[in-house]
């Protein structure tokens, strides 16, 4: 069995890994989602975006579920302090998706164009808010969270849903928004043609031009920004007590890995050379480079939040010693090392049947095609 | 201490979503199968009918499975958003199952999904049906390892306490996942769903032979219901969940509360078919019953005892007393982590932790626990017995109407007599309704007999909700309570409609009421 701190620091990269999956594959149905009432004009031009991800969104959406349960088995304390302190940012998000197993597969299924333009409007909401809120919560993170615990550990949130909306973190949102826009355009272009492909190349730039100016924007907003710092010494392989450490709130603590870890500069590089190369892609009509370039954008974002913060993951603004850490929020030790193996075995295959799904389906998407499956299609 | 208004309202918020969601599951579970043996006949005889029951059949499975799913997400939020306590304190082995089962089954079910759907001109007939296949494995495999994860719930095995991140952890993986109630919940649970597939399929079949219409279609589509439905109804009944009754203590007090057994009954026991409970007096004021059935359905022996309600309350008596100690001794060891006088106490007296944390449904401290108080927290170790017993009654007595019909389907159609038989035929359509009434019962019956556990024995439930105001609960269970109307109602517009338009909703031009056809006329 690997030690204890070894599998604490997998279980920091897997979770990781979990939300950049979700982020590219989950977040560019989103994406387009969020395009579909610009890009789309008729029912037709409609169905013909709806059906580019038609086969294959419900399959991309259990990464998303998949991260929840992640993050239920291997950080069981964040799981249930994020998601009961972020109660009402979650039943937005939660309700929000509703509207997308039901939209896709109800929405052609009647012919009258008040109940597909009232699907439309639900699955732009599926598509555009989740993304925001999660963009959102992670500002928060990046602030520290208010919430305690005590010694039976009990976790008690004390802000409000509307604390959470402050402007450091609607900018993460906006960030977030913006990123996964960039993926479901530059998904869109890549599988549309015509006149569809033309407008969502237009909302694929834009996306990454608002991802540049707001993740540069954010990231010097950052250097402001309280970060909290460690300042006990911690045992890495004992058993995680999340009260026994002391931390402190200090300015430009988040900066510090990069001082340490020079290297880790590349992940900001790769957020902004990302989104540019995609944009530039796009100009030039090379889609399926484009979107493997706003799929690094995606890595390099998620990677900068995770790496400034690590190892924390949820820091406590109101009792900075019982903040959430790689160290103190996991499972035991045989319980990662479980899932680990799970992890290692099923996500290989999960990426073989994905691919071979998407091959199946390849090419693009077109007019004749949904006219001629009227009764088969989205 | 926690809000008693918390708590009720926590827990109408997740039964009700629950067994909302249970109200697509069954059908998921089951019909996938009855797309499987219908596509393998069309793979087998390339006669295009069975690839259009295929699809017809799969076009309302996917108006279900929307609905699946996105109730679904709701219950995997809900641990987090509304039942924190619990989530930290067993997220260490309840989490496991449910990550497993995201990452081996619903990925590859939901995968599957859309080549099903839209794989049709893309795969070979024999990959498709592969498609298929796999789905059904996919979806098969994400029941085992939710109800891996409710067994444990039930059966607590394979884990133990620790003072130290004061939760419960994993120390046998194997055994959580061969936990034997889990293993007898999911036999149990997926044959209903089988029979939930099977019925629909049936009646739906039926009203189009009642109406003379797609008659071919309807029938070889009603033999495949019959067949699979009673091989299915047969397995929910022989191998029923009792048979996971017997372990452990949970199931045994669910038994009892259901059998409304007050007191331990030589063996072996009497099966009661009808009484008249008096919970108050702890007594049933008359009763019908067959000797000896009980105890061989409970026990599978006519030697072993079948404990009662009152000799379940004594034990309890005997460990909240235990528990006070565990309790005192645990909170000892919170404050002074190294003290060995706590520690040694706490070791010996831990099994009975969660008996001592009953009583902080009553008392901050466990100290200040009054004989009437402990009397109180006694009596709540066992379940309400009069919704317990007509529940199970009414979901055996459903099973057994259910077999009984498609015993007589099926005997039917092997006679090729079905359509000679309206009786028949609108027997089977007045009985749609009633496997799912069954399975909500069922449900019904292994939760709400559990409390006041979340996990019995170990966590009780008033202890395990998230730390919110009741203001909260209003809101989110109104935005609930809204959005699930709405989406029934419209689910059922669709689900109607479409099984009104039968097989002509493909637009082949094969079948009555054929959708290319009909907008031909409108236009």
């Amino acid at each position: 069995m690997l030690d204890y701190s070894t599998l604490k620091i997998i279980w920091w990269l897997l979770v990781g890994f979990l939300l950049i999956g979700f982020a590219i594959m989950d977040g560019h149905d989103m994406g387009v989602g969020t395009l579909l009432p610009f890009v789309g004009r008729s029912d037709l031009e409609r169905r013909v975006v709806i059906n580019t991800i038609g086969p294959h969104w419900e399959g991309n959406q259990v990464w998303f579920i998949v991260g929840g349960g992640a993050l239920f088995a291997a950080w069981p304390v964040v799981y249930a302090t994020a998601f009961s302190g972020f109660y009402w940012a979650m039943m937005l998000v939660l309700w929000a998706l509703f509207f997308r197993p039901v939209g896709f597969d109800y929405r052609s299924k009647i012919h009258n164009a008040a109940w597909r333009s009232t699907w439309d409007l639900g699955l732009f909401i599926g598509g555009a808010l989740p993304p925001l809120v999660f963009g959102i919560a992670f500002g928060n993170l990046l602030q520290g969270v208010p919430f305690q615990f005590d010694n039976y550990l009990v976790s008690t949130y004390t802000g409000s849903f509307w604390q959470l909306l402050n402007p450091f973190s609607l900018l993460a949102g906006v960030v977030s928004s913006a990123m996964l826009t960039l993926q479901g355009g530059t998904y869109l272009a890549h599988r549309t043609e015509g006149v569809i492909q033309t407008r969502a190349i237009k909302g694929a730039i834009g996306a990454a031009i608002v991802l540049a100016c707001s993740f540069i924007a954010a990231g010097i907003w950052l250097q402001s920004i309280d970060g909290y710092r460690i300042t006990s010494v911690i045992d890495m392989a004992a058993a995680p007590d999340v009260l026994d450490k002391s931390v402190v709130r200090e300015a430009g603590a988040w900066m510090a890995n990069y001082a340490r870890q020079p290297m880790l500069w590349l992940l900001p590089a790769m957020g902004l050379v990302g989104a540019a190369l995609a944009a530039g892609l796009l100009l030039i009509r090379r889609t399926l480079s484009a979107f493997v370039a706003s799929s690094m954008a995606v890595v390099g974002v998620i990677g900068t939040a995770g790496a400034s913060m690590f190892p924390f993951v949820m820091p406590s603004s109101s009792m900075p010693d019982a903040s959430l850490t790689v160290w103190d929020s996991v499972s035991s030790h045989l319980s990662l090392a479980i899932m680990f193996w799970a992890a290692l075995i099923f996500i290989p295959l999960i990426v073989l049947y994905t691919s071979w799904a998407y091959r199946i389906m390849r090419g693009k998407v077109t007019t004749a095609h949904v006219r001629a499956n009227q009764h088969t299609t989205y | 201490m926690i809000s008693e208004h918390l708590v009720d309202l926590s827990r109408l918020q997740f039964g009700a979503t629950a067994m909302y969601h249970f109200l697509f599951v069954p059908l998921t579970v089951g019909m996938v199968w009855l797309l499987v043996i219908m596509e393998s006949v069309y793979v087998m005889t390339g006669n295009v009918i069975w690839k259009d029951m295929t699809r017809f059949w799969g076009k309302l499975f996917g108006i279900n499975f929307a609905l699946g799913v996105t109730t679904g997400i709701t219950l995997e939020f809900q641990f987090g958003t509304n039942w924190a306590y619990y989530s930290h304190y067993v997220g260490d082995i309840f989490g496991a199952p449910l990550a497993i089962e995201g990452m081996m089954a619903f990925f590859l079910e939901s995968t599957m999904i859309g080549l099903f759907f839209f794989g049709w001109d893309r795969l070979r007939r024999q990959h498709h049906l592969l498609v298929t296949l796999l789905m059904a494995v996919g979806t098969n495999l994400s029941a085992l390892w939710i109800l891996i994860a409710n067994g444990w719930m039930q059966n607590p095995v394979g884990s133990e306490f620790s003072y130290l991140t004061m939760r419960m952890e994993m120390v046998d993986f194997w055994a959580v996942v061969f936990n034997p109630v889990a293993q007898a919940k999911f036999v149990h649970t997926v044959s209903a769903g089988y029979v939930t597939g099977s019925m629909f399929v049936l009646s739906i079949s039926s009203w189009y032979l009642l109406r003379k219409r797609d008659v071919e279609f309807a029938k070889r589509s009603f033999r495949v219901a019959a067949a699979f439905g009673l091989a299915s109804a047969l397995s929910v009944i022989v191998l029923g969940d009792e048979s996971g009754y017997t372990v452990g203590e949970a199931q045994q007090t669910k038994m009892a509360a259901m059998e409304a057994m007050w007191e331990t009954k030589p063996a072996p026991a009497g099966l009661t078919l009808v009484a008249g409970i008096n919970e108050a007096e702890s007594k049933n004021d008359w009763e019908v019953e067959i000797p000896w059935v009980m105890g061989l359905i409970g026990t599978r022996s006519v030697s072993k005892q079948i404990p009662g309600i009152n000799a379940i309350k004594e034990k309890s008596r005997v460990r909240i007393s235990r528990g006070i100690v565990a309790v005192n001794a645990l909170e000892t060891l919170r404050k002074h982590r190294n003290d060995r006088a706590a520690l040694d106490v706490f070791n010996k007296y831990k099994a009975d932790l969660g008996f001592g944390l009953l009583l902080k449904k009553y008392v901050i401290d466990v100290n200040q626990a009054t004989p009437a108080i402990i009397e109180r927290a006694v009596n709540d170790t066992v379940p309400r017995v009069t919704p317990m017993f007509w529940a199970f009654r009414a979901m055996v007595g459903l099973g057994v109407a259910m077999l009984l019909l498609f015993a007589v389907a099926f005997w039917s159609t092997l006679k090729s007599a079905c359509t000679q038989r309206p009786w028949l035929l609108r027997w089977a359509l007045w009985m749609l309704p009633t496997p799912w009434i069954a399975c909500e019962l069922g449900w019904f019956v292994a939760e709400y007999g559990r409390q006041p556990w979340t996990i019995y024995g170990v966590l009780p439930t008033h202890m395990s909700v998230s730390t919110l105001s009741v203001n909260n609960l209003y809101g989110s269970l109104a935005g609930f309570i809204a959005f699930y109307t709405a989406l029934l109602a419209v689910e059922m517009f669709l689900m109607v409609k479409f099984a009104r338009q039968g097989p002509g909703s493909l637009g082949t031009g094969r079948y009555d009421h054929d959708a290319t056809m009909m907008e031909v006329q409108h236009a």
